[in-house]
């Protein structure tokens, strides 16, 4: 039998089913004196402060502060004395403790849910689960989703955040609820744990019987209950290999990225929110190589203002702490167009007012985001990158008006911290110039998707030449070796942020050559530290001079394959 | 009575961590303490009251303190909510 959920936390996992189900209540206990049942509430508040205490720090450890803060506002929940005096003033009017607890949490879910937003919908969540808690250490049952002693697949209709924070990883292989979507607190601590996870599995409740056997994909969302032998066997080979691929790579989350014969690299993430930061954390970044920013500006009917462009700012540098963060400036025009900004219809969107001419062509826009980067200088390792740079001009005048509105914010006791400047190498004129260019940034970044289409003038969206869209062109890889050899000369540093910069095939060649910074989409980390870590640049130098005697990027690619 | 009003300035309004952050101080005071938004008056003890209230940017709200320590109250959270961005 097959049933179809939503793919949540990826992974395959193939183990012996175990229903989870909510504590069953109520009626069980027999409800004694106002007195008693009022020292029971009492004992279920104190012993839950002290579980809850107990999983906050565990999981701070575990998975950082950031997943801790649920078991924190749990906490005040349980300190609530709106909550807890109308628990109290049912147990007053003769209600035993659980169904006190159970009609104030019902009582409290009703009116978050009524506000129809997903937010108060997460607080509902949260007051279920610390009523589910309290109602456990009222009635003494313990039933706990950690109990389980063999290789489990668990099967809930739902799982309150402390479910899923105490499921033991030990034996747990997965986990399936009926309920739920993607963002929710379970799947998202899935995810942090690398647990599979399937949510929105309708009907899996009534259709499996403990024991069952399940083959449970996390990729797709397929749930297989008592598989087929060939459906055993296939998934067995698949998850054997999942396995050993991701044990091997997780190893590598906090190391160094250097190859054997000592050049150090560094590994960082493109990203273009908050989010995408802490996730590339957790996917071993060791920095931002690109925060396009112009997500900011998308699908509004306004600009962003200075102090909300100023907070995301400063959160991501925050977040990234002493890790490097090279912001691009608003890089928009070409595909991406801003209503509110008015912007003419180009015939060639590519070749027109894109980018940093854009920004010029909009000054107080442009004047507003570079003052927003400026105060947030003091959060973090900020790095400025100015995009579509085709001259010396272009970054003269963008470097000016930064300097102009750093004066403004220090004439004003704003605090600015040091920050390094650079462009974006995307256009052959950049790149050609970089010698002289290197004289004046702090650093380069090498923006492939963009170099590649306008260096060998073929269109990157259109698929009848898309053959002759080729990162292994000998033109491309000289334009490259340019832009390094001059930023190393003037002793500046360079990075690259395009698709070839996580191609597997071209990270042996960049390393090579000597590339110091790779910045790729955050899944692509690790993989790309195992790869960096097991080749010698000093090896590569032979392979390195072959490059340069090709005339074709078939040459090139026999090579480097 | 000690009372002040302020304007939410923070993009994402009264959001969940400087709640906590406000329920925590105002917990450590012995008066009685309420947050008005609108129509609706809650105990800024309740982190679920607060929430509840869902107070956007730009929303007024009035805090109310009445007790021994009221006026030290008062100064304690205004501090609060200009160091957590909110005002």
């Amino acid at each position: 039998m097959k049933i179809q959920g939503i793919a949540a936390a990826s992974g395959i996992s193939i183990a012996k089913i175990v229903k989870f189900e909510s504590v069953a209540l109520l009626d069980q206990t027999e409800i004694g004196t106002t007195v008693q049942e009022l020292a029971k509430l009492t004992q279920a508040i104190d012993d839950s402060k002290i579980d809850l205490q107990q999983l906050e720090a565990q999981t701070a450890e575990r998975l950082g502060a950031s997943e801790a803060e649920v078991f924190g506002a749990h906490l005040l929940v349980l300190q609530d004395p709106e909550y807890i005096g109308a628990i109290e003033a049912l147990i007053q009017e003769g209600s035993g403790a659980t169904q006190a607890i159970e009609a104030v949490q019902n009582q409290f879910m009703a009116l978050f849910l009524a506000l129809d937003d997903e937010y108060m919908k997460e607080r509902a969540a949260d007051v279920n689960d610390v009523s589910q808690r309290l109602m456990r250490k009222v009635t003494g049952t313990n039933e706990s989703v950690s109990d389980y002693i063999e290789p489990t697949i668990l099967v809930a209709h739902d799982l309150t955040p402390s479910d899923t924070a105490k499921l033991n990883a030990e034996f747990t292989r997965g986990f399936i609820t009926e309920k739920g979507g993607k963002t929710s607190h379970s799947a998202i601590f899935a995810r942090s744990l690398q647990i599979p996870a399937i949510v929105g599995a309708t009907g899996i409740i009534s259709e499996v019987q403990n024991g069952d056997i399940a083959i449970m994909n996390g990729e797709t969302g397929e749930i297989f209950i008592n598989p087929t032998a060939e459906q055993l066997e296939h998934y067995e080979a698949l998850s054997k290999a999942q396995l050993e691929k991701r044990q091997g790579l997780q190893a590598l989350l906090h190391e160094n990225t250097v190859t054997k014969d000592g050049h150090h690299v560094e590994l960082a993430a493109n990203i273009g929110s908050l989010d995408d930061a802490k996730k590339a954390l957790e996917q071993g970044a060791e920095g931002v190589g690109l925060f396009r920013t112009e997500f900011l500006y998308l699908e509004r009917d306004t600009a962003p203002t200075e102090q909300e462009q100023f907070e995301i700012y400063r959160d991501v540098l925050t977040v990234m702490g002493e890790r490097p963060v090279v912001v691009r400036t608003l890089d928009i025009g070409g595909d991406k167009a801003i209503p509110y900004l008015n912007m003419p219809k180009e015939d060639n969107p590519f070749l027109g007012l894109r980018a940093i001419r854009l920004c010029f062509a909009n000054e107080e826009l442009f004047r507003t985001q570079l003052r927003a980067l400026l105060r947030a200088s003091s959060f973090g390792n900020l790095k400025i990158m100015f995009p579509m740079i085709s001259s010396i001009d272009e970054f003269r005048q963008a470097r000016q008006w930064l300097d102009e509105e750093k004066e403004a914010l220090i004439e004003q006791d704003v605090e600015v911290s040091d920050f390094e400047i650079g462009i974006m190498v995307e256009i052959p004129s950049a790149a050609i110039l970089s010698p002289v260019f290197a004289k004046e940034v702090d650093f380069f970044s090498i923006g492939t998707n963009d170099l590649i289409q306008y260096t060998l003038a073929a269109d990157r969206m259109n698929e009848t030449i898309s053959h002759l869209y080729e990162p292994f062109h000998p033109a491309i890889v000289s334009l490259v070796k340019l832009v390094i050899d001059s930023a190393h000369a003037q002793g500046k540093w360079v990075g690259m942020c395009g698709e070839m910069a996580g191609d597997f095939a071209a990270i042996p060649l960049l390393v090579a050559l000597g590339l110091d910074e790779f910045s790729m989409s955050a899944p692509s980390v690790l993989a790309a530290r195992k790869q960096i870590n097991s080749l010698s640049k000093d090896a590569l130098q032979e392979k390195l001079q072959q490059t340069y005697q090709q005339s074709t990027a078939e040459g090139i690619r026999a090579i480097w394959h | 009575m000690s009372q002040k009003t302020f304007t939410i300035k923070s993009n994402e309004g009264l959001h969940a961590r400087p709640a906590s952050a406000l329920v925590k101080v105002a917990s450590g005071f012995s008066s009685e303490i309420y947050l008005q938004y609108g129509e609706k008056n809650v105990n800024l003890k309740s982190i679920l009251g607060v929430m509840s209230l869902g107070v956007p940017a730009g929303g007024n709200i009035t805090i109310t303190a009445t007790g021994s320590d009221e006026e030290v109250a008062l100064q304690q959270l205004d501090a609060i909510l200009t160091e957590q961005g909110l005002i």
